[in-house]
């Protein structure tokens, strides 16, 4: 990918222009934008979130290009997508954390529990609160352990006793597989544990507000084999309580954490589906380029 | 150099390379050397014109913690402090303490006689001798009738002679001290009457006209009161400029106009400030002059713009993604700030601020123009009392012929340098204690 970036997207491009339907035409729902279409069902029995037309500017620049789909309650969707394809500035759009951009500007629907998010009466701290998020790279505060994880419910008043506190934290850090490791170095620097550490200790952050749907954006590229396998482990777990969104760049991953899989490309959503089908029976021809690593 | 090639196709023979980058290479070590000269000879240069400066400084000025006495036995005489025999302490506070010295003088000499020489050997003895017997009266009035062996403040121009400033070879209308008082005092050594003590009064009074009776405790208080009003004004205002300036302003035109201004802020000349000052607080608001109050304000406008900088700086350098797991946890732009960012920025900001406002405890010009420089005896006890600071009195004492003021010019650089390492330090101790933290 790094020495023929630039023929790749030449190809990448014809390749768009070539493939103006997908190849299971009949069999497959397909929604119709302009020139471009989403291959796959986009809709779910259950949705915990739904998007419509969603537009993401930057200045003038458009990132995002009317992009739909529907997050269903307890699933784990992965966003997949060679680099710079939007998936990450989709996903930011899920909680908002792209207001913090001055240049970024977001058009369309996004819905929780039928409620529009970008909806005036919205408060992006109560957004937040319900939709956590869990960053590429480990960022715990430069407090102790508790600290990191009393913060959130702190904040919000979630707890009126110490005791209360104390019981959520150790509860949270349970639920995110770390409290053997942390119990007895609670008030240690968060920044002393190891990468993989620190990034359980951030989704148990991230879970001590209970939110409804945890946002990952890229949560394991930065931490080796095992520690993605714990957090993988973890994932999987927390899907029975939660609704999980995560961007991904290891395919392997999003097989393996994921009931469906999204694929983004230069802005557009290509195609959606069940993983299993998108990984054994893509429909369409970028996504089986991708998948079957001819670029990315 | 070596033989012509044989074909154009063959490569050049590596022995030729080698050779050429060979003759490089000296040049480029020789460069080297010479560059690497160049600053050890600056470097040089620069320390030894700081030990010049130092040593210049301190051998002036260190002679100034030390002041001659004398030990004159005084008789309190109750006959003249107290004719009335009451006891009142108003009649004794009011009492002519000066003649006890004259008298206490004379009983060393007796031989002395006439209206001349007997002037000249009170001339040994400081004016303030007669307010230390006054005040030692009035905190034991049971000395009162007693004889006493009473070390006091002898004159500058005696004090200047032991220091050995002043010729004795000279002509005798050319020196401040005469023949006959040479041999008092030659005869006061000999018997043990003379002695340096710790020059306490340097800290402890006010300006004066009498170099032995001038300290620089005014001084002192005068920038202690006006670096408090600096500091609060300056620090929490520069810090929620900051603040609001990076994280919460909208990026726009006027932001940037405001950014650029507050960069030029800091690099006015700072007499510009007090002109500001003497406009606005002195003459439009009517504050009282030479007031402390008056100085921590025009010196805020001036150590203002450097805190923004400075703190502007430190907020920048807090990494994204500590903002980011903030706000993704719900919390507040604001509780972002503070809970956060600022604490992580506190080192840089304090740094920041203690440098600006070491630079302000230096600064004398601004406040000469807001009546600053006057001469005032007073030690100030609040913000309207009129004051000078340590810089502008250095300024005063330096005007002044007397040898005496020169060594006190000295002694007071070298308070206002230790005050600066002091801060400096702090800040550096500061800095180092809050990032030691994680």
């Amino acid at each position: 990918m790094s020495t023929t970036v630039l023929e790749t997207q030449t190809a990448l491009d014809q390749a768009l222009q070539a493939s103006t339907a997908p190849r299971h035409k009949s069999s497959v729902e397909v929604t119709d934008y302009n020139n471009r279409q989403t291959v796959g069902k986009i809709t779910v029995d259950n949705p915990k979130m739904v998007c419509r037309d969603v537009d993401v500017f930057y200045g003038a620049k458009q990132a995002i290009k009317k992009v739909g789909l529907d997050i269903g309650a307890n699933e784990v969707i992965a966003f997949i997508g060679p680099s710079g394809c939007g998936k990450s500035t989709f996903l930011r759009c899920l909680n908002r954390m792209n207001d913090t951009i001055a240049s970024c500007r977001v058009t369309g629907q996004i819905m929780l529990d039928n409620e529009d998010i970008y909806a005036k009466e919205i408060d992006v701290v109560q957004l937040r609160a319900r939709v956590g998020m869990v960053f590429q790279k480990p960022n715990p505060f430069p407090k102790s352990i508790y600290e990191n994880i009393a913060y959130g419910p702190r904040i919000h008043g979630m707890v009126n006793t110490k005791a209360e506190l104390d019981e959520l934290v150790h509860d949270s850090l349970e639920r995110a597989g770390l409290i053997k490791e942390v119990e007895k170095r609670m008030q240690e620097p968060g920044t002393s544990l190891s990468g993989g550490q620190q990034q359980r200790l951030c989704i148990a952050r991230a879970i001590a507000v209970n939110p409804e749907v945890i946002l990952m954006d890229e949560p394991c590229s930065a931490l080796d084999p095992i520690a993605t396998a714990k957090i993988e482990e973890l994932i999987d777990e927390l899907r029975e309580n939660y609704t999980i969104v995560i961007v991904t760049h290891s395919m392997q991953q999003a097989a393996r954490v994921s009931q469906r899989t999204a694929y983004f490309h230069l802005g557009d959503l290509i195609e959606i589906g069940d993983t299993d089908q998108i990984f054994t029976n893509p429909r369409h021809k970028l996504t089986e380029d991708y998948i079957t690593g001819r670029f990315g | 150099m070596n033989k012509p090639a044989t074909g154009s196709a063959t490569p050049p023979p590596s022995r030729n390379i080698k050779a050429i980058v060979h003759q490089n290479l000296a040049r480029r070590r020789a460069a080297e050397r010479r560059f690497r000269g160049y600053g050890l000879v600056a470097i040089t240069l620069g320390l030894a014109f700081v030990v010049l400066m130092f040593g210049n400084i301190i051998s002036k000025g260190l002679p100034a913690f030390w002041q001659t006495y004398i030990q004159v036995p005084i008789t309190f005489d109750s006959t003249v402090l107290d004719p009335q025999g009451a006891r009142d302490p108003q009649a004794l506070a009011n009492a002519d303490y000066a003649t006890l010295v004259r008298a206490g003088m004379r009983q060393l000499f007796p031989h002395v006689e006439g209206r001349l020489p007997l002037r000249a050997l009170g001339g040994l003895i400081s004016s303030d001798a007669a307010y230390e017997l006054q005040r030692r009266i009035q905190d034991q009035p049971e000395l009162l009738g007693s004889t006493q062996e009473v070390w006091l403040l002898a004159s500058a121009a005696v004090d200047t002679f032991f220091k050995g400033n002043i010729d004795r070879t000279l002509p005798e209308a050319e020196r401040p001290i005469k023949d006959n008082q040479i041999e008092w005092l030659d005869k006061l050594k000999t018997s043990g009457k003379i002695e340096k003590q710790f020059n306490a009064v340097l800290f402890q009074s006010g300006d004066s006209r009498e170099p032995e009776q001038a300290g620089i405790r005014g001084a002192l208080m005068g920038s202690f009161f006006t670096l408090l009003v600096t500091f609060l004004l300056s620090f929490p205002i520069g810090v929620a400029t900051a603040v609001y300036l990076e994280e919460f302003a909208p990026k726009n035109r006027w932001t940037d106009i405001i950014e650029v201004n507050i960069n030029n802020l800091a690099a006015v000349p700072s007499i510009v400030f007090g002109l500001l000052g003497l406009a606005v607080f002195i003459n439009f608001f009517g504050l009282p002059r030479s007031a402390p109050l008056v100085g921590g304000l025009v010196l805020s406008l001036m150590t203002l713009p450097v805190i923004i900088i400075a703190g502007r700086a430190a907020l920048t350098s807090v990494p994204p993604s500590i903002r980011e797991a903030a706000l993704g946890m719900g919390a507040s732009k604001l509780q972002m700030v503070g809970h956060h960012v600022l604490p992580l920025a506190m080192p840089g900001m304090l740094t920041g601020s203690i440098i600006g406002m070491a630079r302000a405890l230096g600064e004398s010009a601004p406040l000469l123009m807001i009546g600053m420089v006057a001469f005032i005896v007073d030690v100030p006890k609040n913000f309207l009392d009129p004051a000078t600071v340590l810089p502008v009195q250095i300024y005063l004492w330096s005007d002044l012929p007397e040898r005496a003021f020169v060594e006190r010019t000295s002694a007071a650089i070298m308070v206002l340098l230790a005050f600066m390492i002091l801060m400096n330090g702090l800040a550096i101790l500061l800095r180092k204690r809050f990032e030691r933290r994680w």
